[in-house]
């Protein structure tokens, strides 16, 4: 048996409106992987910034090594031998890989076995503040960590300009830089390609061999599965379980996750496509730094069916979507929906041409948070009846409209007029997916369209697509979600840098085929 | 600073000397006008570069700064205050006076940028907004104690303005001051030397301390530099703080090295130029002080015109009125923020209150 | 859901909301910050040397205690009104205009030279409506025409509009001194004073009483607060201006003009502005003289901020605004507190309205259900 290295005991924090963690208790032993399950909001985050002093608990203790510990700041945690690589990578973009790994444990100048002099020391301390910043040490040790671990990286590159695969190596390196035993990963797969998560997991398995203990934050069941020693699932700010791989499996994992039996399939009958409702051919696109994201893309989408955009993030696929619907301008090629060319169109011309649209970044584009739900459900189409009547708004319209689709959509809220940020985000996107579905539509295009989103929430959502799908409706939908795109799409097409490298029939796609090209393989020619 | 911005600094600014050169050179000789107006210059420049380093602390650290120019007001009313009163309540020679009034400037401008902290961190007031209640109190309160104090009988001063202790006296700076003809634009009063001194200050422990490495971090991703265990709150405070001190300096010098005498308003938009100045310098301290010259150079041709006003030709009888030369600071300011001379990149989260 | 539950949260009519708000602490925080920004500007009066009682006794005496003085107090909160409009108005589209001085300054120099030139250029006498509608209906133009140019610069370009707008104001402060001192200045062989002519009576706004100051402008003040508040809430043009206000990305995605409302929106917060020019000139003072606005354009960011942007709010903080400049003097008179010290309360109010937490915490009131945005710094 080996040693418990970390314990919670009686975890409990509440949020205004919300008990994030009701009396949880967890525990790590040495060198394992132990993976902590759950759905988006079941809590697992709140607990690992607990444990890592982002939050303090309102109730509970934190065991370390067999001994109570009072965490309160990170630099508490990080005392404590714990690191913690976050879902949204803690790295500052503009500056290089070793300023980002040694911020906030600095060495100094001279610093190296010397007792400062007099007017550094005592209450001059600060006056270290101004001391030359060593780097080449810090150069030295973050090339001995990254060979030690085969952990491959430049600490001279600008940390902006790394892929996101190198970037979440800089962050595990930054945490053994600081001696991390405990090291917490908070969904580190999210951004990862299929065989990138496998070199994670290899490497994980390299931490734990050397003596690391690893907490692995997930909602992804296969995952959980390949890589982990333990699983704890939480529901709703508690734990429900803890189970060991072998004695577990997916279906068993996801009843346990969301507290009754999930259909891990989606059901759908088979399409029938009718002509093309959008017909993309050589579409060029830049971002904002003028470089090429789009490299003469070219497809087509056809009435009652679903095309599936699969690709890790970051491949040009906010851009070719802000390009169709004309948040972006395009450099060259052409977009034709629906007969009418709408390329290089205003927002407003798209839509009109038919198109209803579920954006990436719901809270950025898709809604204004500060608005009621009835001003949100008017947000595309204010100016037309009947919520407009020449330049007046028909406020008793716009409430009659509201009050319908809010019963159509299930969505749940006490009135139409309670301000849409109040809204839970499963909520706050079915006001999105109302709005976009209940005008006539030809063409819908819904990018990340459950990313965050609770499993009820998500299953209403897929539906809703297929039924779109089988009224004849064209789909084109984006997701970094592999299951997703394979349980939808009908047609499945792979982005690589800004090029679709293959389409293919959904019935052909696996997996593994499906992941080689998303990281760039190249297709046989047929 | 890239080459563009650097050679359209070096363009202007030679483009500013130059006119005053082609209208006064059959007066006196281009290589003094020359160095007169480098001396004036830099000397103009001052509460420009100091206001900008000023704008430079607080927005490196994710706070936007607008209120540069109440704390400049303030620091010069508090400063001259601080100067008279020694002077003439307890009879302090000249020099001590005049130091002590450069110190109670940079703290009248070190309490406000600490107001500023309270309200933009603390409170997690829109920052701009606490800009302008900075501007608007400082106005106020400058406002209404010089009333009081200098022109209502029962104050301590017997309603009038007493006798002011003079302004900084010139230092030399040996050996580079004896030089021939450009001597003279080393020789300048100690604000302004302590400014430039600032700039390369500001410079080293921005890029190369610990505290310049944290304070950079909190202003592009705090939350980044939280998980490090760094003190957002405490950073953003303290280089604030120091923000202001730096803006009261720069209020010094209108009333205790450029005037003997304070005036309402007198800052003049002073501290939105010096915003701007930092802007066009990307937020650096170099580029910050380069860009200050800008708007120095245009003043010290608006003043160096002056002396050449009967030379001024017919078809250009516009330089003569100092309303409309006047202008080109604000318009070039504009036409700076316009970003056609390069795009500006404010730290990624200037602005942005840090919840946790 | 049952209909009671509803009514809480419909969306606020001209007066119902306001009534609503003062429930739910909106109305009261306003009036705690006053009150805390008096008992501060009480310790300085008292610090002063004088007593805060017999000040504030004054200041209201001044500004309500006749006929007249109401007058003059509703004189006084005329330009208030429209300025504070200006800034409210921008403010609900997400920018923030500090340049109403400068707008209302060329909005008056401009309808002055209507008033007193145009019909000697002309060469006949205009009838006097269509004389007023012209000097007003030209300096409101000027007044939105001014505010447009950092409208388009931050539409275009990115400029920030908090530095254009300031810049736009030394501009046209230099501008209306270089004018009123050379080419408009009143050729009367008395005048040594930076000042235009007096207009036509043709171009003159009426009073509303015989005797007293108090005119038409303070009506018309008063319709353009309501005609903003209908504006915003009630036409698809307010809706948009809201919306990029609110989330400048949703409304592209909304297929709104982003652009094009940026401009709009500060053209017409200018040409209210101009408003607050043009009618001082009009229908108080018959010309314009240099440094005749007392920071109007300044205290509007403070009445804006006060009235929570809302046209009545806005309506309401003129007002008291204009009490406290009307009632100084009577203040100083009877206490020897110079005027200058309502600007000292008028910066705290200021403070306490922005820094709302700040009384939240000192008179334990619970955080705003939705918090007001206002600006997004430089990026924005």
């Amino acid at each position: 048996m080996t040693a418990t290295v970390l314990q919670a005991k009686g975890i409990t924090k509440e949020f205004p409106g919300v008990l994030a963690n009701d009396h949880v208790d967890f525990d790590l032993r040495e060198g394992e992987i132990h993976a902590l399950l759950g759905e988006n909001g079941a809590g697992k985050s709140t607990l690992m910034n607990i444990i890592y002093g982002l939050y303090n608990q309102d109730e509970g203790e934190i065991i370390i090594n067999g001994q109570p510990s009072n965490i309160t700041t990170p630099n508490d945690a990080i005392e404590y031998g714990i690191g913690m690589v976050h879902q949204h990578f803690m790295l500052i973009p503009v500056f290089r890989v070793t300023e980002n790994i040694m911020l906030g444990a600095e060495t100094l100048h001279r610093d190296k076995n010397r007792t400062p002099p007099f007017w550094k020391r005592g209450i001059f301390e600060w006056v270290r503040q101004l001391d030359f910043l060593e780097r080449r040490a810090v150069t030295k040790k973050v090339s001995e960590l990254s060979h030690q671990y085969g952990l491959d990286i430049d600490p001279d590159a600008i940390v902006g300009d790394l892929p996101v695969g190198v970037q979440q190596r800089v962050e595990i390196i930054k945490a053994l830089y600081r001696n991390a035993k405990i090291l917490i990963l908070d969904e580190p797969s999210a951004v990862l390609t299929p065989q990138e998560v496998e070199d994670l997991f290899r490497i994980m398995r390299e931490l734990t061999s050397r003596g690391v203990s690893i907490i692995f934050i997930t909602h992804k069941l296969k995952e959980v599965l390949a890589v982990a020693d333990r699983i704890t699932v939480m529901r709703a700010g508690k734990v429900v379980d803890t189970v060991i791989p072998e004695e577990s499996n997916e279906q068993k994992l996801a009843s346990l996750m969301v507290g009754r039996d999930v259909l891990l399939k989606v059901d759908k009958k088979t399409a029938h496509p009718k002509g093309d409702v959008l017909t993309v051919s050589d579409l060029r696109v830049v971002d904002h730094r003028k470089l090429d994201v789009v490299r003469g893309v070219s497809f087509n989408v056809r009435r009652g069916e679903i095309l599936g955009i699969a690709g890790v993030q970051g491949n040009g696929q906010t851009e070719l979507i802000e390009a169709l619907t004309g948040l972006r301008p395009t450099r060259s090629g052409k977009v034709i929906l629906a007969g009418k060319d709408v390329t290089g169109k205003p927002p407003r011309v798209v839509t009109e041409a038919g198109l209803g649209h579920i954006p990436e970044d719901r809270q950025r584009h898709g809604l204004v948070l500060s608005y009621p739900i009835t001003d949100n459900i008017m947000l595309c189409t204010y100016y037309l009846p009947p919520f407009a009547k020449g330049f007046t708004i028909q406020q008793k319209a716009v409430d009659e409209v509201t009050r319908q689709l809010i019963k159509a959509f299930d969505v749940r809220t006490p009135s139409p007029f309670v301000i849409t940020s109040k809204l839970s985000g499963g909520n706050q996107q079915k006001v999105i997916v109302a709005r976009e579905l209940s005008r006539p539509v030809n063409l819908l295009i819904a990018n990340q369209p459950t990313r965050g989103l609770d499993v009820g929430s998500i299953e209403y959502i897929h539906k809703e697509i297929i039924a779109m799908r089988d009224r004849g409706v064209g789909v084109l939908l984006v997701s970094a979600e592999l299951d997703e795109i394979l349980s939808l799409s009908d047609r499945i097409a792979v982005i690589y840098r800004g090029e679709i490298v293959t389409t293919v029939d959904a019935k052909d796609a696996t997996r593994e085929q499906l992941g080689l090209w998303m990281a760039g393989a190249k297709p046989e020619s047929a | 600073m890239d080459w563009r911005r650097f050679s359209f600094i070096a363009l202007i600014i030679a483009t500013l000397f130059g006119i005053v050169v082609s209208i006064g050179h059959e007066q006196t000789s281009p290589a003094i006008i020359i160095t007169s107006m480098l001396a004036t210059t830099i000397a103009v420049a001052t509460p420009l570069t100091l206001g900008a380093l000023s704008g430079v602390y607080c927005e490196r650290a994710g706070v936007v700064n607008i209120g540069i120019e109440g704390m400049m007001l303030s620091g010069a009313f508090f400063g001259w205050l601080a100067a008279i009163y020694m002077n003439s309540v307890f009879n302090f020679s000249t020099m001590p006076s005049l130091l002590i009034g450069v110190l109670a400037a940079m703290l009248a401008g070190g309490a406000f940028g600490w107001l500023h902290a309270l309200l933009s961190v603390t409170f997690k007031v829109d920052q701009i907004i606490g800009g302008t209640v900075i501007n608007m109190l400082a106005i106020g309160i400058t406002g209404f104690l010089n009333r009081q104090l200098f022109f209502e009988k029962g104050s301590i001063f017997g309603g009038q303005v007493p006798h002011a202790p003079g302004v900084l006296p010139r230092i030399q700076l040996p050996i580079l001051a004896d030089i021939p003809v450009v001597g003279r634009v080393f020789d300048q009063q100690p604000i302004a030397i302590t400014a430039i001194l600032l700039v390369f200050l500001t410079h080293y422990i921005l890029f190369f301390t610990r505290w310049g490495l944290r304070t950079r971090a909190v202003g592009e991703h705090p939350r980044a530099a939280d998980t490090v265990g760094i003190n957002v709150r405490k950073v953003r405070y303290a280089n604030v703080i120091i923000g202001g001190l730096m803006a009261g300096l720069g209020g010094a010098y209108f009333t205790l090295e450029s005037v003997p005498s304070f005036e309402p308003l007198m800052t003049n938009g002073r501290g939105f130029i010096a915003l701007a100045a930092m802007i066009f310098g990307n937020w650096t301290p170099i580029g910050s002080w380069a860009a200050a010259l800008i708007f120095g150079a245009a003043q010290a041709m608006q003043i160096n015109l002056q002396f050449f006003r009967e030379m001024i030709p017919a078809q250009w009888a516009f330089l003569q009125q100092s309303y409309i030369v006047g202008l080109a600071p604000y318009i070039l300011t504009m036409i700076i923020l316009t970003g056609i001379i390069g795009k500006n990149v404010p730290p990624a989260a200037d602005g942005l209150p840090y919840e946790k | 859901m049952p209909e009671t539950e509803e009514k809480k949260t419909k969306p606020q009519s001209f007066l119902s909301g306001v009534l609503q708000e003062a429930v739910s602490g909106s109305v009261l925080v306003p009036l705690l910050a006053i009150l805390t920004a008096m008992i501060l500007g009480g310790v300085v009066i008292a610090m002063a040397g004088g007593n805060p009682f017999a000040a504030y006794l004054g200041l209201a005496e001044g500004a309500f205690g006749s006929a007249k003085a109401w007058s003059e107090t509703a004189v006084w909160a005329t330009p208030y009104i429209f300025a504070g409009l200006a800034v409210a108005l921008a403010f609900k589209g997400g920018l923030f205009n500090i340049g109403a001085e400068g707008q209302l300054a060329l909005g008056a120099v401009v309808s002055a030279w209507i008033g007193y030139a145009l019909p000697d250029i002309l060469g006949i006498s205009l009838p006097p409506v269509i004389h007023v509608l012209l000097a007003v209906g030209i300096g409101m133009l000027t007044g939105a025409f001014w505010a447009a140019i950092p409208g388009w610069l931050k539409a275009y370009t990115g400029g920030h509009e908090v530095i254009n707008t300031i810049m736009m104001n030394y501009i046209a402060l230099n501008m209306t001194s270089f004018l009123l001192n050379g080419p408009m200045k009143d050729p009367s062989p008395t005048n040594v004073i930076a000042r235009t002519p007096l207009i036509a009576e043709s171009a003159r706004m009426p009073v509303l009483f015989e005797g007293y100051r108090v005119h038409w402008g303070f009506v018309l003040a008063l319709v353009i607060a309501f005609l903003t508040w209908w504006l915003l809430q009630k036409t698809t043009l307010g809706f948009e201006i809201r919306t990029v206000g609110a989330n400048p990305d949703a409304a592209k995605y909304a297929g709104i003009n982003v652009k094009r409302i940026i401009i709009l929106t500060m053209a017409l917060s200018g040409m209210l502005a101009g408003m607050a020019g043009t009618v001082e000139v009009t229908a108080l003072n018959y010309r314009h003289e240099l440094g005749f606005s007392v920071g109007y354009g300044f205290d509007a960011i403070a009445i804006a901020l006060l009235g929570k942007t809302h046209p009545l709010g806005v309506v309401l903080a003129s007002i008291l605004f204009a009490a406290m400049r009307n009632g100084a003097t009577r203040m100083q008179f009877l206490t020897q507190i110079p005027v200058d010290v309502i600007s000292v309360i008028q910066a705290l109010i200021l403070l306490f309205v922005a820094a709302d937490a700040i009384v939240r915490y000192i008179y334990r009131i619970r955080a705003p259900e939705e918090h007001l945005t206002l600006t997004r710094g430089w990026g924005g």
